[in-house]
């Protein structure tokens, strides 16, 4: 296990080196000084030479990238180009919001997916079965930030139920704001992971060692609840370690569209004031969070399930 | 080619007898042809500024009512359906050939080879999809090019893990063995022998990456990162829809329902398709 553990580790950092170096060599090719970009074209040359000395473009290649790491190692992401603000404490300030959001809508989606499909798997060719299974097919095709709009114009716009801006202040209001973007970003998965459940309980309903406890005698509700769910909820967890990017993106579009605080909101400010430490400094942190999260759904899986380590 | 045009028949008949299938069919077709013939189909022009009937509710003149600049929500529908595919088919396309080309020079090739392209797949994975997009789109600049290389660069990996897969599993088979001990070139088992077995599997991804592609190029333009104004695009009928929200909701209804029953349209066709082509793959996903 701890092997196991110790190869996934330095597999997830390797990724993670080796994306950050492209990153950064691909803001370093593009066309055109990136200072004049930042600064526009009435920048006068001191205030340049200033801000290409300050951000270490008058340095070659090999040395800028290598400052970049020595910098990176002590958790420095660079400067705000307009506040002057470190990048690191934006980017850690806004952070909170989109784990926030990320978590509430992958809470709900999981408990009522795992449950739906679980029940759908225990009797199946029933009505809830089917009618689980044609919501699963028609919510799997729903775009997040579009039932995010449709959501926003219905019970925040018209039935006005729900807030339409903002984070919210203090814990209920803060619970009240996250309903909508929540329900929008989670919408989709209910019925994917409905639809996994059911599948792989299926399977493991049909395996040796639930077969084995129900001839112990032990109560079939026992043996679905404990023998079967536990292995059957093993691709749940991969799956949404690995859909973390898909979760990511979505909360990107839901924070735009209920104009709330976060990662996502903070990466379009910046790419449209042109201010790339900040760009850079959040497509790190959270290209970061998406590689950890991946390890860490097969490091679970490992541990829920002998059989997984080897089959790396 | 005969034998091969009779395999696309029985696919196609094998479709339109799932019922799932036969919808995403029809949805599809609607789709396509609107498209295709979105010059005839469009009562106005998309682009028609109309001052005077400005911010006009859904009526007999204009179906789905007016934007801000007094264009006909209808015509700027089917035109935007136009820009998706225009996005969606060279992107998903171009990716699934560079894709199933690496892919199967990895499964097939040296294990060198395989580890660096596996590392390669791996870092492109990295990137959350639109963040990524964020990111290129903030360095070169927002256009139609721009969202196609976006997309394709980040769906490569799928293509290219699954046909490394398919190429494993096919490379010690007996009919690959013969070929080799006749002393065939690798080039001539890839594409003649592999090629055939694998792009089936392919195709069906392919068909089922189209909704995602669309909802891509939708959200970007949505952000206004995509394609350029005043080309109408469902996302930017969504950002005028969004700006002005309490005026005109109907530009939300119009832009969002068609990226809803392209990618329901797609996810049927794509699900049906792989079921048809090979019941197996349902497993894997």
């Amino acid at each position: 296990m701890l092997n196991f553990a110790t190869r996934r580790f330095a597999l997830s950092l390797l990724i993670l080196f080796v994306a950050v170096t492209v990153m950064f060599l691909m803001i370093r090719a593009v066309p055109g000084d990136p200072v004049q970009i930042m600064l526009g074209p009435r920048a006068t040359p001191e205030l340049q030479a200033q801000l290409t000395a300050a951000l270490g473009l008058d340095q070659p290649i090999w040395k800028q990238l290598l400052i970049f790491y020595g910098n990176l190692l002590q958790g420095d992401l660079g400067t705000d180009v307009f506040s002057g603000r470190s990048v690191t404490d934006i980017v850690f300030q806004q952070l909170p919001f989109t784990l926030e959001l990320i978590f509430a809508s992958i809470l709900w989606s999981a408990t009522l997916g795992i449950a739906l499909g679980a029940y759908a798997a225990a009797h199946p060719n029933t009505l809830i079965d089917r009618v689980a299974a044609a919501i699963s097919v028609s919510f799997v095709a729903a775009p997040a930030f579009v039932v995010a709009l449709l959501a926003l114009l219905v019970f925040a716009v018209h039935l006005q139920w729900f807030p339409a801006i903002g984070a919210g202040e203090g814990f209920w209001d803060r619970l009240d704001h996250l309903v909508l973007p929540a329900f929008a970003i989670g919408l989709s998965w209910v019925g994917y992971i409905a639809r996994l459940v059911r599948a792989s309980m299926l399977e493991v309903m049909g395996e040796s060692h639930v077969r084995t406890a129900r001839a112990f005698g032990i109560a079939e509700r026992r043996v679905v609840m404990v023998y079967a769910l536990r292995i059957a909820i093993l691709p749940v967890v991969t799956v949404i370690g690995v859909g973390m990017g898909f979760l990511l993106s979505s909360a990107v579009f839901a924070e735009i569209v209920f104009a709330r605080p976060g990662l996502g909101k903070l990466v379009i400010d910046s790419i449209t004031t042109r201010n790339y430490p900040v760009v850079m400094g959040s497509v790190l942190i959270s290209t970061a969070l998406f590689v950890v999260s991946t390890a860490l759904a097969d490091l679970i899986n490992a541990l829920l399930d002998p059989r997984a380590r080897t089959a790396h | 080619m005969e034998k091969s045009r009779s395999e696309l028949g029985q696919i196609i008949v094998g479709v339109a007898r799932d019922p799932l299938g036969l919808m995403g069919l029809i949805i599809v077709g609607v789709i396509v042809f609107c498209a295709i013939f979105a010059y005839w189909i469009v009562p106005y022009d998309p682009i028609a500024m109309d001052i005077k009937s400005r911010m006009q509710g859904p009526s007999t003149a204009h179906l789905l009512g007016t934007d801000q600049l007094g264009r006909d929500t209808f015509s700027r529908v089917i035109a935007g359906g136009q820009v998706a595919l225009k996005v969606a088919l060279p992107a998903v396309f171009g990716a699934m050939a560079i894709g199933l080309t690496l892919g199967m020079i990895a499964g097939y090739g040296p294990k060198w080879l395989d580890n660096l392209l596996m590392l390669f797949f791996d870092t492109i994975r990295s990137f959350p999809t639109v963040m990524f997009a964020l990111a290129v789109v903030a360095l070169i600049g927002p256009s139609l090019q721009t969202v196609v290389f976006v997309v394709m660069a980040t769906s490569i990996p799928t293509y290219g893990r699954v046909a490394r897969t398919q190429t494993m599993t096919l490379r010690n088979s007996e009919f690959i063995l013969a070929e080799r001990s006749m002393g065939a070139s690798m080039s001539r088992i890839l594409g003649v022998h592999m090629l055939p077995n694998i792009i089936g599997v392919l195709a069906v991804l392919a068909a089922m990456d189209i909704p995602t592609v669309i909802a891509l190029e939708a959200g970007l333009s949505f952000l206004g990162l995509g394609v350029k104004p005043p080309t109408p695009s469902w996302g930017s009928l969504l950002k005028d829809g969004y700006s002005l929200i309490r005026q005109t909701p109907w530009l939300v209804v119009g832009g969002g329902l068609p990226i809803i029953l392209a990618t329901l349209g797609f996810t049927f066709l794509g699900e049906s398709l792989r079921d048809v082509v090979d019941p197996k793959l349902r497993k894997q996903r």
